[in-house]
């Protein structure tokens, strides 16, 4: 290798064998831990769309050709291995139990990170801390069996509407918003604070205005995350919501199906006896509708993540000339 | 507009540490005030009392008088808030708002207490602003660029303007020059000189040439020793204190042989 390089009194030694091979070895270890993490998401990935697919290329009349017949059908009057039935009621159940949730655990868990942040001192401060670290560890199966004793005392004994599952939701939504944005409203600058007050402005209008605009890009990508985290809840659903073959708009009354819990139900459905000729029937129906809807969901976290991705670029704080 | 300010036996704690012990002082209205001393003898501290800015610190707190034009700036029923709208401040770091345009950061003072204004008195101000700041030339151009895209003297003279946007009477600033380059420190004296006509200013300052090229009056505070309070060692006429100072201590640190 390159010999020690003299020049008066200056003397550069050459690059250390030693340290090349080291850094070579590290750099390739690095890459293959990389592809280890990766093998198991691609797999995932390629799995859930070629069992997905399958689904969306035969229609309820039996016709092998793509079509949407999946999203825009309910499961009401399906049964045995007709190839008909959809997720419809699911996937709406799903958005508004989520967006109910997300409505409850959003204004909580951010007004709680303001004043831990902002405000909090002392025993009550440290108090919130601990039981927000606690309510981190719930179990989700104890958060819906909370939410479904909650309104079991509430609105009597028995009740399960889609309300029932937000609050189990939101239950598990509240510590993660409230732990991401209290990292985002504590990463914004104590020199802005101290700007906005020297202006005349007061305390509640600055952290508005300032400290959560400021954080605003990324309290919204922790919310996002939070949403894309409980999107795929099953356990505390089954207990809070219970399951539904067809449509139900309204959270306040009777069951809803999610798509979670319409995929553990169609799974468990098993193989459908065909036995007629004569009408078009699939065998392993369930397990193919099972597929797409866990498609599905998957490409409504996806799309969580892009929109949050999308938000953080628009909102975030402006750099750079 | 400017108004006169006189500090009385003033005392600075944070928590139970006392930082500024027993000030007593007066500053002129329309005129530059220099604050002088070695690190941590509390310059910083005691601006920011001028401005209630001292007590926003967890556990910090305030004992003395601070009047302007009479009037106790920590009277039983005074707003703080009020009182920060009259006493402006400029920090040492440039710090305009990363999410606001330059033109915003210039309303920031108006629009963030939820005042509306129509669109050409807005556009008004940001110029007449900008121009009293020395810097509408270089950004009427980009007023709708983000403030974090200007130079670091330019975000300084931003953050001057941000304050002057308010129609304070008093303007502090801690170090203002301390993270710019010459020439940029050059235009924040020449603006200084410009701002003194219509405002009182107090300037902290650790650049002796600088107090003495930009201020009227100046106060040489000192400290005892690490953990004892900054104290007031002596104030008067700039050129009496960097020619004839009364006290030892003042001369020690002007002629450079400490802090
Ligand atoms: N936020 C703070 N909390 C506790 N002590 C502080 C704080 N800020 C400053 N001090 C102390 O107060 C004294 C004066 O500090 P400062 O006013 O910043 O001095 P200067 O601006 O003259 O360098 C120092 O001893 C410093 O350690
Ligand atoms: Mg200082």
């Amino acid at each position: 290798m390159a010999a020690v390089v003299e020049q008066g009194t200056l003397t550069l030694e050459p690059l250390s064998r030693r340290r090349a091979t080291v850094d070579r070895l590290m750099q390739a270890a690095v890459y293959a831990a990389f592809t280890l993490a990766l093998i198991p998401l691609v797999w995932l990935i390629v799995t859930v769309i070629s069992r997905g697919v399958g689904r969306f290329m035969i229609d309820s009349d039996g016709e092998s050709h793509f079509n949407w017949d999946f999203l825009t059908q309910s499961m009401r009057g399906v049964y045995g291995g007709m190839p008909a039935g959809g997720i419809l009621h699911a996937a709406t159940g799903t958005l508004i139990i989520t967006l109910i949730a997300a409505a409850i655990s959003v204004p909580i868990g951010l007004l709680t990170a303001i004043y831990v942040v902002e405000y909090g001192r002392g025993p009550l401060k440290r108090a919130i801390t601990f039981f927000v670290d606690v309510m981190t560890g719930i179990p989700s199966i104890v958060a819906g069996l909370f939410a479904y004793a909650l309104f079991a005392v509430l609105a009597g004994p028995g009740t399960k509407t889609a309300i029932v599952g937000a609050v189990a939701l939101a239950v598990l939504m509240i510590p993660v918003v409230v732990r991401s944005s209290e990292e985002m409203l504590r990463i914004v600058p104590n020199e802005l604070r101290e700007a906005s007050l020297a202006l005349g402005v007061p305390k509640w209008l600055t952290v508005l205005k300032i400290v959560v605009r400021t954080a605003f890009a990324g309290i919204t990508t922790g919310v996002m995350l939070a949403i894309a985290r409980v999107i795929g809840e099953t356990a505390p659903l089954l207990i809070a919501v219970g399951v539904a073959d067809s449509m139900n708009w309204d959270p306040l009354d009777g069951r809803m199906m999610t798509l979670p819990v319409y995929i553990v139900s169609e799974y468990r459905k098993g193989p459908q006896p065909c036995n007629n000729p004569d009408v078009a029937c699939i065998a392993d129906i369930t397990v193919q509708r099972a597929w797409a809807a866990a498609l599905v969901l998957i490409l409504i976290v996806m799309a969580l993540n892009l929109i949050a991705r999308l938000i953080a670029k628009y909102l975030s704080p402006k750099t750079g000339r | 507009m400017a108004k006169r300010i006189d500090v009385n036996n003033l005392n600075a704690f944070y928590g139970k540490f006392l930082a500024v012990e027993g000030v007593s002082l007066s500053i002129e209205p329309k005129s530059v005030t220099a604050l002088i001393g070695p690190s941590g003898c509390g310059k910083s501290t005691f601006i920011r009392t001028i401005n209630r800015m001292h007590e926003v610190i967890p556990g910090a707190r305030v004992e003395g008088e601070v009047l302007m034009d009479g009037i106790d700036l920590y009277g039983t029923n005074v707003d703080p808030v009020a009182v920060r709208r009259h006493v402006g401040m400029v920090f040492q770091r440039p710090n305009p708002f990363p999410t606001m345009t330059i033109a915003e950061n210039v309303l920031a003072g108006i629009r963030l207490n939820n005042r509306r204004l129509p669109k050409d008195q807005a556009e008004e101000i940001v110029e007449g602003t900008l121009r009293a700041a020395n810097l509408w030339d270089e950004v009427k151009d980009r007023l709708e660029r983000p403030g974090s895209s200007l130079s670091g003297g330019q975000q300084q003279r931003l953050c001057i303007a941000r304050a002057i946007a308010v129609k304070p009477d008093v303007i502090l600033m801690d170090e203002p020059c301390s993270a710019l380059d010459p020439i940029s420190t050059l235009a924040i004296e020449d603006l200084m000189a410009e701002l003194k006509e219509n405002y009182t200013i107090v300037i902290v300052t650790h650049n002796m040439q600088q107090a003495a090229r930009v201020s009227d009056r100046t106060a040489f505070f000192n400290i005892a020793g690490a953990g004892k309070p900054g104290k007031l060692v002596e104030m008067n006429a700039t050129s009496v204190i960097f020619s004839a100072p009364a006290e030892k201590a003042t001369e020690d640190y002007i002629s450079g042989r400490f802090g």
